[in-house]
């Protein structure tokens, strides 16, 4: 630990690249590893696998959203050239369902599909073209059902999950209610104080999310090679190994020893790879054909190849004094899983137990709800309920700074949270939390001046289109805090292995099976063991599940902690074998918990134990926009943030965190919703799913607030999430303020500002 | 039909079926994966390419149209372990995190470069405008330019 929360660092970020180096330790900014073959093109990412003998796999998907299935006929498909199996779920040999926390999801479905792009059947062909003509041939005749799009109507139509596995027998001790509704996935109730609280005022809201997808670049994709002997070798991007390989090999019906996952090229993934894509499906084609079968989606199939963001309405009460003290904070939240359960058990947890922000107040009641829809799945992306509320619950607080006539700055740090006061779920902030001081940091952030007119087109709201000179354009400033937090929890927790193989000359070979997924992990792994190892001479081995045991998942901002803690403690444990055997070869595993947390209790909301979850972030973000009015076009002109980070490990990849964070946030409060009729999605192409560009993105100004966190190595918090918490409020905070809209729905639509 | 072509400054052929684009080509047939297949639709940029110097989504042009042609791509920009000044700029500035829009990125960079030595900001984030990247935000892209402009 460097220095204790009271003396903490706060550093601007330049304009200029940040001093750069190869070999850094912990607090250095580091070059990435993998940058050159990033550069060059020879890094290899998992569309760009090959094997000798390689054919390629196809997925049948289901254009309905809702439908039984009459027939499926496979024997067309199967005459084709080049076709070498066509599989359907009576080929699936082990377990048929699979799923993150429920195993809900057919691995093919066999008598219903629930969703738009449900995988009903698998094809593997010599040449990518017969596999597209095999799969096309594959005759199955739907039934069409009526699709449940609606979510509050969900709660009152038949169950599209008759036969799910129940909350399990010991649902208590996930801290699961029983809640007799039809298709619900999972609801929390979190009852703190006195709900009923009256305050002198109260401010009310309805708020909407649309559906986010977490558009990585890199389709989904891999490549499986069977061994020979039975058992299978998958070379896919993903986010978590271990736990891919634990749904996998039941469905396959094999011993878990039998499938090794290895990590390939991570082309991104911001929670869309927490769950499986093809690799239960490439694996029964490689093993059905003994050849390797690598499967790549296209743009359009990986907008049904993953699950996205809930979708979310929101309804709120916030209760205060006329001095703007929150008394009381009522909040509905309901969202929409779609057809499966992936992990929405969680995200209904954390949307509810983040709801408040970082505030402290003494009454809540919040309801947080999740459905079974027939609209595609959602589980986790980047923020993980936190988002959704967040948007929510900061739109209230500047509507209860406007009624009262105080600066929304103010009233935020009038009712910021500080250690030692109370979550509603009566956890205490135990560790580092400076709410106050990122809100103070945020706050004092010089704007720029506003720009003057005429200027060029490409300085506008609208941009090149030249839609406007500056007539109708209006200026605003917006802001909000976000909150969110650390690892995983209730219950759920995980552990970090590394292996360390530390040889007499004192060079190290470490084990870690951490998914870099472009966030930087590995360069951690390596600065810590540099760190720790004292010497330049450390090498990272490529993470599978065969060597290493479970990293736990590159999501929910713990895998730089988690694995930082399991590095750390590996390389220790080495270093003391070594002295105490006089030296030689030393090849120890060790395994890194963090504090452990309990199951949150089903009918009030509250802990259980110490803690329901380990550490929290927040960032407070500044943002002016210029909106043309007339026209409802937006441009974002610049953004500064100051964000509470722990440590900062590596500060280079810390500011594209943050910076790749927000441009995702910018993106859901201004233009990215996947479109759904009747649970068909209409705009499965980056022509129509918008994503921010050069154009859209502004400079963002960070500040990082080292306050290290007590219980975490070297004090490091994940810094993924908060900015992407954050950013959708602040922005449409600034466009509120520009326009005196309410704009109670994200992404906010040029109808939303002009009509 | 047979197609000849300049790849990276050395002849090579290919086999190529009368509807396939030259992305296929150079990641299948030439062995040349640095170029990527995101969209597939020159929405993303990920494919960028030289095609006799100017910049093209190698998605959006047929096989059948290069032979005869020049084309460079990733691959071709490092001279030998020396990186191009733009991929030196792109490591040291923390521009790459997952990396798939980077070979994209990096060529068009070379072309803004190649037309226009000294982009102004608004040049610059017009020009790289077809280029889409989902992690960094953009901003160390464009600190990356404005290093690789300087050296």
């Amino acid at each position: 630990m460097s220095s204790s929360p009271s003396s903490t660092l706060a550093r601007i970020s330049t304009a200029t690249p940040s001093r750069s180096l190869e070999l850094g330790r912990v607090g250095d900014p580091v070059k990435r590893h993998d940058g050159v073959p990033k550069v060059t093109g020879e890094f290899a990412y998992s569309s760009d696998l090959q094997a000798a003998g390689m054919l390629w796999g196809k997925t049948v998907r289901s254009p309905h959203a809702h439908a039984r299935i009459v027939e499926l006929d496979i024997s067309e498909a199967l005459r084709l050239p080049g076709v070498h199996a066509v599989l359907t779920h009576e080929d699936v040999p082990g377990k048929k369902t699979y799923g993150l926390e429920f195993a809900d999801q057919p691995v093919l479905a066999a008598d219903r599909v629930r969703y738009f792009g449900e995988a009903v059947a698998l094809v593997a062909a010599e040449e990518p073209e017969q596999a597209r003509r095999a799969a096309a041939a594959v005759k199955v005749v739907y039934e069409p059902l009526e699709p449940v799009t609606e979510m509050e109507r969900a709660l009152e139509q038949e169950p599209l999950h008759p036969d799910r596995p129940t909350m399990p027998k010991e649902a208590g001790s996930h801290g699961y209610r029983d809640d007799p509704r039809p298709n619900v996935v999972r609801t929390l109730v979190v009852r703190h104080g006195d709900p009923e609280t009256e305050g002198e005022v109260s401010v009310s809201g309805i708020y909407e999310i649309g559906i986010q997808d977490q558009a990585f670049l890199g389709p989904e994709s891999g490549l499986a090679v069977p061994d020979g002997e039975g058992g299978v070798d998958v070379y896919v991007a993903t986010q978590w190994l271990h736990v891919d390989r634990d749904q996998v090999a039941p469905c396959l019906g094999l011993p878990p020893e039998m499938v090794r996952i290895h990590l390939s090229g991570v082309g991104g993934a911001f929670g869309g790879r927490e769950d499986l894509s093809m690799q239960i499906h490439g694996a029964l084609l490689a093993l059905r054909t003994g050849r390797p079968v690598k499967i790549v989606y296209d743009r359009q199939e990986s907008f049904v190849g993953h699950i996205h963001r809930h979708p979310a309405r929101i309804w709120c009460e916030h209760r205060a004094t006329r001095t703007g003290k929150l008394v009381n904070v009522r909040m509905r939240i309901l969202l929409d899983g779609g057809a499966y359960a992936s992990s929405s058990t969680a995200v209904t947890s954390n949307a509810a137990c983040f709801a408040l922000g970082p505030y402290a107040v003494e009454n809540a009641l919040i309801e947080s709800t999740c459905v079974y829809t027939n609209n595609p799945p959602c589980g986790a992306m980047r923020g993980f309920g936190a988002v959704q509320t967040c948007f929510a619950a900061e739109a209230q607080l500047d509507k209860l700074a406007a009624k009262l006539g105080i600066d929304p700055i103010e009233l935020r740090l009038l009712n910021a949270l500080a250690p030692g006061d109370f979550l509603p779920t009566g956890q205490p902030i135990g560790g580092s939390l400076p709410v106050a001081e990122v809100i103070r940091l945020a706050a004092a952030l010089p704007v720029p001046e506003a720009e003057t007119l005429p200027r060029e087109a490409i300085r506008l709201p609208g941009g090149a289109g030249n839609t406007t000179r500056g007539e109708g354009v209006q200026r605003g400033i917006g802001f909000a805090v976000g909150f969110k937090n650390i690892c995983y929890s209730e219950g759920f927790d995980d552990s970090t292995a590394a292996r360390v193989i530390l040889r007499a000359d004192g060079s190290a070979e470490i084990h870690c099976a951490a998914a870099e997924v472009g966030q930087g992990v590995t360069d951690v792994i390596l600065q810590v063991a540099r760190t720790e190892l004292g010497t330049d001479h450390v090498v990272l081995a490529a993470p599978e599940t065969a060597s290493v045991a479970s990293a736990g998942s590159a999501s929910a901002s713990r895998m730089t902690w988690m694995a930082a803690g399991a590095v750390q403690l590996a390389c220790r444990a080495a270093l003391d074998d070594q002295a105490s055997a006089g030296g030689g070869e030393v090849d120890v595993e060790r395994i890194y918990r963090h504090a452990r947390t309990t199951p949150l209790d089903p009918e009030t909301g509250h802990i259980t134990g110490e803690r329901a979850h380990v550490a929290f972030a927040v960032a407070a973000m500044r943002v002016v926009v210029e909106v043309d009015v007339e026209l409802g076009l937006t441009r974002v002109v610049w953004i500064g943030t100051a964000q509470d980070v722990g440590k900062a490990i590596n500060p280079l990849a810390v500011e594209g965190q943050i910076e790749g964070g927000t441009a995702q946030g910018l993106g859901l409060a201004l233009m990215e919703e996947i479109q759904t009729r009747d649970g068909l999605i209409t705009n499965a192409s980056f022509t129509d799913y918008l994503i921010p560009t050069t154009l859209d993105m502004p400079p963002v100004e960070s500040v990082l607030v080292e306050d290290p966190e007590p219980d975490a190595p070297y004090g490091a918090k994940g810094v993924g999430e908060p900015p992407t918490v954050v950013s959708t409020a602040a922005i449409v905070s600034a466009l509120r303020d520009a326009t005196g809209r309410e704009l109670t729905r994200v992404p906010v639509r040029p109808d939303d500002i002009v009509f | 039909m047979k197609i000849r072509l300049t790849v990276n400054g050395e002849p090579r052929e290919a086999d190529v079926w009368a509807g396939e684009n030259l992305l296929t080509t150079l990641r299948d047939a030439l062995e040349l994966p640095g170029s990527k297949n995101a969209c597939e639709q020159g929405e993303c940029g990920s494919c960028s390419v030289l095609l006799d110097g100017a910049l093209v989504c190698a998605c959006l042009v047929l096989a059948a149209q290069v032979d005869g042609h020049e084309v460079t791509t990733v691959e071709g920009l490092a001279d030998g372990d020396g990186l191009h000044r733009v991929q030196r700029a792109f490591v040291e500035a923390g521009a790459v995190q997952c990396g798939f829009c980077t070979p994209g990125l990096v060529v068009a960079t070379v072309a803004l470069l190649e037309s226009n030595p000294d982009p102004s900001d608004d040049e610059m984030r017009e020009a790289l405008s077809g280029n889409l990247c989902r992690c960094t935000g953009y901003a160390k892209i464009f600190d990356a330019v404005r290093l690789a402009a300087r050296s």
